[in-house]
């Protein structure tokens, strides 16, 4: 029997991206911004959008698959996939599924997206007022729990005291992302650095461990990579980015409601980070580069931690801004394009498209000869997913 | 008991629904007793409430009285309001509790305390039940203080 994998089967072929805008700011409807961003990728593939037969997103992305299909004239519709989870949990579990459409036979060429005008619908940070709170909320909501910060704040408030771990170290995790924005024209932050006294004259949003600058923002764009077989990918326009390994999922009892995981202070990686690698036969050495989903930089510690990146009792020396920057001393440059604090909070698309720059040498902050690149998909939510992706160098 | 003094919280934030699977604990609530769910096939407690056992998936579920106190297991303490009835009241202080009498399963509700009091983890906690007898329909929370404190 051959081995059941999609290490080196699939590879993303394009990227497409619209402008990035500041919450609220998008000129166009999110689902014209959904367009954009596939008829992006798929230029930049060199494959007629007709020819797409697939579509993969998450986190109840309202750019459904059909309408899409219908609007683009695709000839044929043969996968359609939501992954289950809010946010960005499922940014990378979605390539991978595209992947595994394809990989299996199931469809050809699919595109995995995500599409979000938060500021034309509801926002993230707000909760809705007026009706009763029903299921886990009931719990939750009428003692002032109700934000997505607040649902993972006591995470890290457990994990960070148990190990001994400072604010600082998450510091260093914002301004990596602040600076590599500044270079980059796309990026929502650019133009706005972010200093030391900055952060630490920022408003709590929540004590003890997020500072205004701990959290992410909410953004308006689109983004969108296009999935092929492997062999096909060698006949295109672009240096074939093969996916090396992915994975998704949560460890035992990780949605267990009101907050009542038996391993609590978790991002929810400790099983998927052990699938990632095995599949990729890799592991955390091997990466040139790390993006890490940043909804809260807490977030980012844990998923660093359960992926193998960093070792809590070195948290403190490992989490320093030089160690994460492109171009020095750094040992893990992280977030390169300014990752969901700084570039834009496209749930992790945006870090998916990043990793592909960095491996066809394109990135604006390039890690010179990246020849591997792992994506970490949204911390703390369940399900998770993250993958590795690389050049042919890596298969 | 009082309607309106002593609450953590200001008015205005969201009811719990207390309909359906978690009916007897919100009853239990209303008469200060925390009543949680406990296997009637391994004995085992389980919290939140789920229609089986997480464990020998039973349906048997019944409902039990725990002893209302705990170890404080984590914290917070939010500071930015995220719904119009807490403007100009936070911070405030929320705490994860476990039970360690209750096969160890955790309430999150608010710790009563100074707004820069400090919490520490592994503080043994007692439930305060916090009745709401003007809503409609009526309800009672159940709020945390540190025992001796
Ligand atoms: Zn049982």
């Amino acid at each position: 029997m051959s081995e059941r994998t999609l290490r080196g089967k699939v590879a993303i072929a394009g990227v497409g991206e619209t402008t990035y805008y500041r919450h609220g700011q998008s000129p166009d409807a999110e689902f014209k911004l959904a367009l954009q961003a596939i008829l992006a990728a798929c230029r930049d593939a060199g494959i007629d959008p007709r020819e797409v037969d697939g579509f993969a997103s998450y986190g109840d992305d309202r750019s459904d698959g059909p309408r899409l299909a219908a609007s683009l004239g695709i000839r044929e519709l043969r996968f359609s996939n939501m992954h289950w989870g809010g946010g960005g949990g499922g940014v990378a579990a979605a390539v991978a599924n595209a992947g595994a459409a394809v990989h299996s036979g199931m469809a050809n060429c699919v595109i995995a997206f995500r599409s979000l005008a938060q500021g034309q619908f509801a926002r993230y940070g707000r909760s809705r007022t007026g009706a009763a709170a029903v299921g886990d909320d009931a719990f939750l909501a009428p003692y002032g729990l109700m934000s997505p910060a607040q649902r993972f704040a006591m995470k890290i408030t457990r994990f960070m005291t148990d190990h001994g771990i400072r604010h600082e170290a998450l510091r260093a995790i914002a301004m990596a992302s602040y600076h590599h924005a500044q270079n980059n024209p796309n990026a929502v932050m650019r133009g706005r650095p972010l200093t030391e006294e900055k952060y630490d004259a920022s408003r709590w949003i929540i004590e003890p461990f997020h500072r205004l600058f701990d959290c992410c923002q909410e953004n308006d764009g689109a983004g969108a990579v296009l999935v092929v077989p492997a062999d096909r990918a060698k006949d295109l326009p672009h240096k074939p980015v093969y996916l090396l390994g992915a994975a998704q999922g949560g460890h035992h009892r990780s949605a267990a409601p009101v907050h009542n995981a038996p391993d609590y202070a978790s991002a929810h990686f400790k099983t998927v980070a052990k699938n990632l690698w095995e599949m990729a036969r890799l592991g955390p050495q091997d990466c040139d580069v790390v993006q890490a989903y940043e909804n809260f930089t807490g977030g980012v510690l844990l998923s660093l931690v359960e992926h193998g990146f960093v070792d809590p009792a070195r948290a403190n020396e490992q989490l320093v801004l030089e160690n994460l920057l492109v171009g020095g001393t750094g040992t893990m440059p992280m977030n390169t394009s300014g990752g969901n604090l700084a570039e834009c909070y496209m749930h992790g698309l945006e870090m998916v498209n990043e990793a592909v720059r960095q491996l066809r040498g394109t990135a604006i902050n390039q890690v010179a000869g990246a020849n591997v690149v792992a994506v970490l998909g949204g911390p703390m939510v369940t399900p998770v997913s993250s993958l590795v992706v690389g050049t042919e160098a890596a298969l | 008991m009082s309607t309106t003094t002593n609450r953590v919280l200001p008015e205005g934030l969201p009811a719990p629904s207390q309909d359906g699977l978690a009916r007897p604990y919100w009853d239990g609530t209303r008469q200060g007793r925390l009543v949680i769910q406990k296997c009637r096939g391994c004995g085992r407690h389980q919290w939140g409430p789920e229609w089986v056992c997480h464990r020998c998936h039973s349906f048997d579920l019944g409902w039990e009285e725990v002893a209302p106190r705990g170890r404080i297991w984590s914290w917070q303490r939010p500071h930015h309001p995220v719904h119009p009835a807490l403007n100009g009241h936070t911070p405030y202080t929320i705490v994860l509790v476990e039970l360690p009498h209750a096969d160890g399963v955790r309430m999150v509700g608010n710790l009563i305390c100074a707004p820069d009091a400090p919490v520490t983890i592994g503080a043994e906690v007692e439930a305060v039940f916090e009745p709401h007898d003007e809503a409609d329909p009526p309800y009672t929370l159940v709020q945390w203080r540190v025992r001796g404190g």
